[in-house]
C-alpha cells in the first residue's frame, strides 16, 4: 500500500487497525528493555543519581517540540493541500504533545530543585517551553470553540504555523541568551558530551517515548474518523429527519 | 548520601511520568470504545451512511 493511498479515512481505519497492536507490542518491549537499561545506569558525577529524571525529562522535551513540527507539516496539509487526514492528524496529536510536555516540564522542576535549588526560573528555555505548553493548550481550545472541524482546522493551522516559531528559539535558547539550563549535550558538533553507560539508555528510552507517541497518534486519529463519522450520521439524520 | 537525599524527586518524576502516560493510555481507549458504542447505536437505529445516502436518494 502507498502512503498516498492511507488518505482514505476509511483505508487509514484497516492500516490502523492492523499496526496498533504491533506497535503497542513493540512499545511495551522496548520500555521494558530501556527502564531495565536506565536502572542500571550509574549515577553521574555531578548530578548523582537525579541523573534519572534525565530518562524522563530529555525524551518527553523532545516529543513535545517533535509533535509540534509534525503539527505544522499537517498544518501545511490542511492549508495548502488540502489532505483530508491533515486536520485529523493535527487535532489527534495536540492533546499528546501537550501531555508530554507538561511532563517535561514537571521533571525539569523535580530535577531542578535539588540540582539548582529551585523548582522553576524564568530563563529562556523554561520559558519558551511553558508557551510551546500555553500553545498546544490554545489549539486544544480552539479546536473545542469551533464547531465545525474543517473551520476550526483552518484556524488552528495558522495558530500552529505562528507557534512553530517557538521551536527554534527552545532549540537554540541555550546558545541565544546566557540559561541556566544547560547547553545541548546529546545531538551537537563534536559529538555527544554523554558518557555511553547514560547515553544508550538515554537514546533506549527515547525510542521507547517515540513508539508510545505514534502508537497514540494513530489511535488518537482512528477515533477522531469515528467521531467525525458519528457527527456526520448525526447531521445526515437530523436533515433527514427535517 | 546523594541518592537517599534526592530518592523523593526521581520517585515523584517517575509518578508523574506514569501518572501521564496512563492517563493518555485511558484516554484514547475509553474514547474508542465510546465512538465505536455511539456508532452501534446508530446502526441498530438504522442509521448508517449507506441508509441515509439511500433515504436521500427515494
Amino acid at each position: 500500500m502507498r502512503i498516498s493511498e492511507l488518505a482514505n479515512p476509511s483505508r487509514f481505519l484497516r492500516a490502523a487497525n492492523l499496526a496498533i497492536p504491533w506497535l503497542g507490542g513493540a512499545t511495551v518491549i522496548v520500555f521494558a528493555f530501556a527502564i531495565y537499561r536506565a536502572m542500571l545506569a550509574p549515577d553521574d558525577y555531578q548530578q548523582g543519581a537525579t541523573v534519572k529524571i534525565m530518562f524522563l525529562h530529555v525524551p518527553s522535551a523532545w516529543l513535545g517540540m517533535l509533535c509540534w513540527g509534525l503539527m505544522t507539516i499537517a498544518a501545511l496539509g490542511t492549508l495548502v493541500w488540502r489532505h483530508p487526514l491533515a486536520d485529523v492528524a493535527a487535532k489527534a496529536a495536540a492533546p499528546l504533545g501537550a501531555a508530554f510536555t507538561l511532563l517535561c516540564l514537571v521533571t525539569g522542576s523535580l530535577w531542578g530543585r535539588p540540582e539548582w535549588g529551585t523548582y522553576w526560573v524564568w530563563d529562556a528555555r523554561l520559558t519558551s517551553e511553558l508557551i510551546l505548553l500555553l500553545l498546544y493548550l490554545g489549539v486544544i481550545a480552539l479546536w473545542r470553540t469551533v464547531e465545525d472541524p474543517s473551520r476550526a482546522a483552518r484556524a488552528v493551522a495558522i495558530l500552529t504555523l505562528v507557534g512553530a516559531i517557538d521551536l527554534p528559539i527552545i532549540k537554540f535558547s541555550v546558545d541565544w541568551w546566557n540559561t541556566l539550563h544547560q547547553g545541548a549535550s546529546v545531538f551537537r558538533l563534536g559529538g555527544s558530551t554523554i558518557d555511553p553507560t547514560i547515553l544508550i539508555p538515554l537514546l533506549l528510552m527515547a525510542a521507547a517515548f517515540t513508539l508510545l507517541f505514534v502508537t497514540l497518534l494513530l489511535a488518537a486519529m482512528r477515533n477522531e474518523i469515528l467521531r467525525r463519522r458519528v457527527r456526520t450520521l448525526r447531521l445526515l439524520q437530523a436533515s433527514a429527519a427535517g | 548520601m546523594a541518592a537517599t537525599a534526592h530518592i523523593e524527586f526521581i520517585v515523584a518524576a517517575y509518578g508523574a511520568g506514569v501518572a501521564v502516560i496512563v492517563a493518555l493510555i485511558a484516554w484514547v481507549t475509553l474514547d474508542y470504545r465510546l465512538q465505536r458504542r455511539i456508532l452501534a447505536e446508530l446502526e441498530t437505529k438504522g442509521i448508517s451512511r449507506r441508509s441515509v445516502r439511500e433515504s436521500a436518494d427515494e
